[in-house]
């Protein structure tokens, strides 16, 4: 375990060089928040009271879920599939620690910088802009701080399937940018799930990634008050950073049987 | 001499366009090889349009209108934008590249070579997927006309297709412009996002639900004139400015300046670029 905390540290110590990508990467995600907020807000004047949401509620979600944007998704893709591509991951195999393990204590690591230089900008730029909701108990924001932990590992797992899948099909751009986008969508990350047609609302608030954007940003709007409503939403979103874990891990080890090395 | 020129010369046009079909054809033929990644890259890219048009119909399923403009409107600002979006998404894009160039010190490299920069960068770094995007625009132009309540008079046709090849203009300048950061600054090339992507997002919408100083800002950053200030035109609707009435007509004349910005700044930024030296 000891190992996979120097895993994160240092992956969060790496994050932390690229200062001029991180100050553009934070401008842009805040420039997107005043564009999105517009539209939930015309939507909500042309529909005062639209899936319970006031002018604030809007402000909050578009600008919030901006930063959450870099700390549940990283930047690009990720390393894992270019060194399937390239065949370094063996590197990866050779070492007396977990595939998995390693690939996850480096994400927490990469977020945990994210949540603060890329997390906090657009938050603030959005309170200051249009006021913003922010919860006003601990409870809330230790739900909040554990949901968004939960968000990244159910994150984590679906971007972990889809580098895998680079070893049968060698280039996976295509199925990560695929996955990406459906997890955007299904996550409420581009609308709110509550905005959707009740029956779609359903089946997306079912699947694992409303754990990554809607159920987190839930907790932080104050919609579950009250300590069994926020054990409910925490433990929908284990179960699912658990599924998540253990089919990716599955995935992983079928993987490995898989693996020819090339020599040289 | 004069046959010479036409024939042979590195410059002449007829010689530029043969070179671009041979530098093209070849990283097409080279994407084609991985079929499978390559078909789901193409879907990707359409998936990723068709999502911002997901945002639209989940909202226009919940209210009639957006700032009085009816889905079939908005759906025409979707449409000319995305359609404009994709083809220099395909064609003018790969400029973004200068700044991998420049990071890792191949710039110096398109630098020597027979061809311009810029021409080498989009024809070295052409990625065939985009097209999956620009397929998602016009199937949404194409519905948004089928669907408009206008008639199809010569006017409005030749002035849509004029705000479309505008557009194309628009978008393109701001990729060659934004990627001019790289020879001033590495790795900021997100910034670059805030104006392209931000644009493509942002000419999907009627200007009219933006706040005042985004709407001032939108004439300058020529983005106003994607979609929204030719399409009141075409829809017969007064446009959020005020603006004269022959302003409607002026896209392809503000294109055409911001092109030339975009030209200014490129090749400023090429002539500050000094090389990684490794």
């Amino acid at each position: 375990m000891s190992v996979a905390w120097h895993v994160a540290r240092r992956s969060c110590a790496q994050w932390s060089t690229y200062r001029a990508a991180t100050f553009a990467g934070a401008f842009t995600n805040t420039v997107f928040g005043f564009l999105r907020v517009h539209v939930l807000l015309a939507a909500l004047d042309a529909r005062p009271g639209l899936a319970g949401f006031d002018a604030r509620d809007a402000a909050t979600f578009a600008f919030v879920t901006q930063g959450l944007l870099a700390v549940v998704f990283e930047q690009g893709y990720g390393e894992l599939a270019p060194r399937i591509r390239t065949g370094d991951v063996v590197t990866d195999l050779y070492r007396p620690v977990d595939l998995q393990l390693w690939y996850l204590a480096s994400d927490l690591g990469r977020a945990s910088f994210a949540v603060v230089f890329r997390g906090l900008p657009p938050t603030i730029v959005g309170a200051l802009a249009f006021g913003i909701t922010v919860p006003d108990d601990p409870l809330t924001w230790c739900a909040f701080a554990v949901s968004v932990v939960l968000a990244i590992t159910i994150s984590f797992g679906v971007r972990f399937l889809a580098a895998l899948s680079g070893f049968w099909l060698l280039d996976v751009r295509g199925v990560q940018q695929l996955a990406l986008m459906l997890t955007f969508l299904l996550a409420g990350m581009i609308v709110p799930l509550t905005f959707f047609p009740s029956a779609l609302a359903d089946v997306a608030r079912a699947l694992p990634f409303a754990g990554i954007v809607q159920l987190p940003m839930e907790i932080f709007l104050g919609h579950h008050p009250g300590l069994a409503d926020l054990a409910a939403i925490l433990g929908r979103q284990a179960a699912w950073a658990l599924v998540m874990l253990v089919v990716s891990r599955w995935v992983a080890h079928r993987a490995m049987r898989k693996v020819v090395v090339q020599g040289g | 001499m004069a046959e010479a020129v036409a024939a042979g010369s590195p410059r002449s046009p007829s010689s530029h366009a043969a070179t671009y079909r041979r530098l093209v054809g070849a990283r097409v033929r080279s994407q084609w090889q991985y079929r499978t990644s390559f078909v789901l890259h193409v879907a990707g890219q359409f998936v990723a349009g068709f999502f911002d048009f997901v945002a639209i119909a989940v909202i226009f399923d919940r209210v009639h209108a957006l700032d009085g403009w009816q889905v079939e409107e908005v759906l025409f600002l979707y449409g000319t934008s995305q359609l404009a979006f994709g083809i220099g998404d395909v064609f003018v894009s790969p400029v973004e590249r200068a700044a991998d160039h420049v990071r890792l010190g191949t710039f110096d490299q398109l630098l020597v070579r027979p061809l311009g920069p810029l021409f080498q960068l989009v024809t070295g770094e052409f990625e065939l997927r985009r097209v999956g995007r620009l397929v998602q625009g016009l199937v949404v132009f194409v519905a948004a006309v089928v669907a408009l309540p206008v008639e199809w008079t010569a006017g409005r046709v030749v002035m849509t297709a004029a705000t479309v090849a505008g557009g194309v203009v628009i978008f393109s300048s701001a990729w060659v412009l934004t990627s001019s950061i790289a020879f001033w600054a590495v790795a900021t090339q997100e910034l670059a996002n805030s104006v392209t992507y931000g644009g493509g997002f942002l000419t999907q919408y009627p200007v009219d639900i933006f706040g005042a100083a985004i709407r001032r800002l939108l004439l300058v950053v020529p983005m106003a004139f994607v979609s929204y200030v030719p399409a009141t035109w075409v829809l017969g609707r007064d446009d959020v400015y005020g603006l004269p009435s022959w302003c409607a007509f002026a896209s392809p004349a503000v294109a055409l300046a911001f092109a030339l910005v975009a030209r200014f700044v490129w090749r400023s930024g090429i002539r500050h670029y000094r090389s990684t030296g490794s």
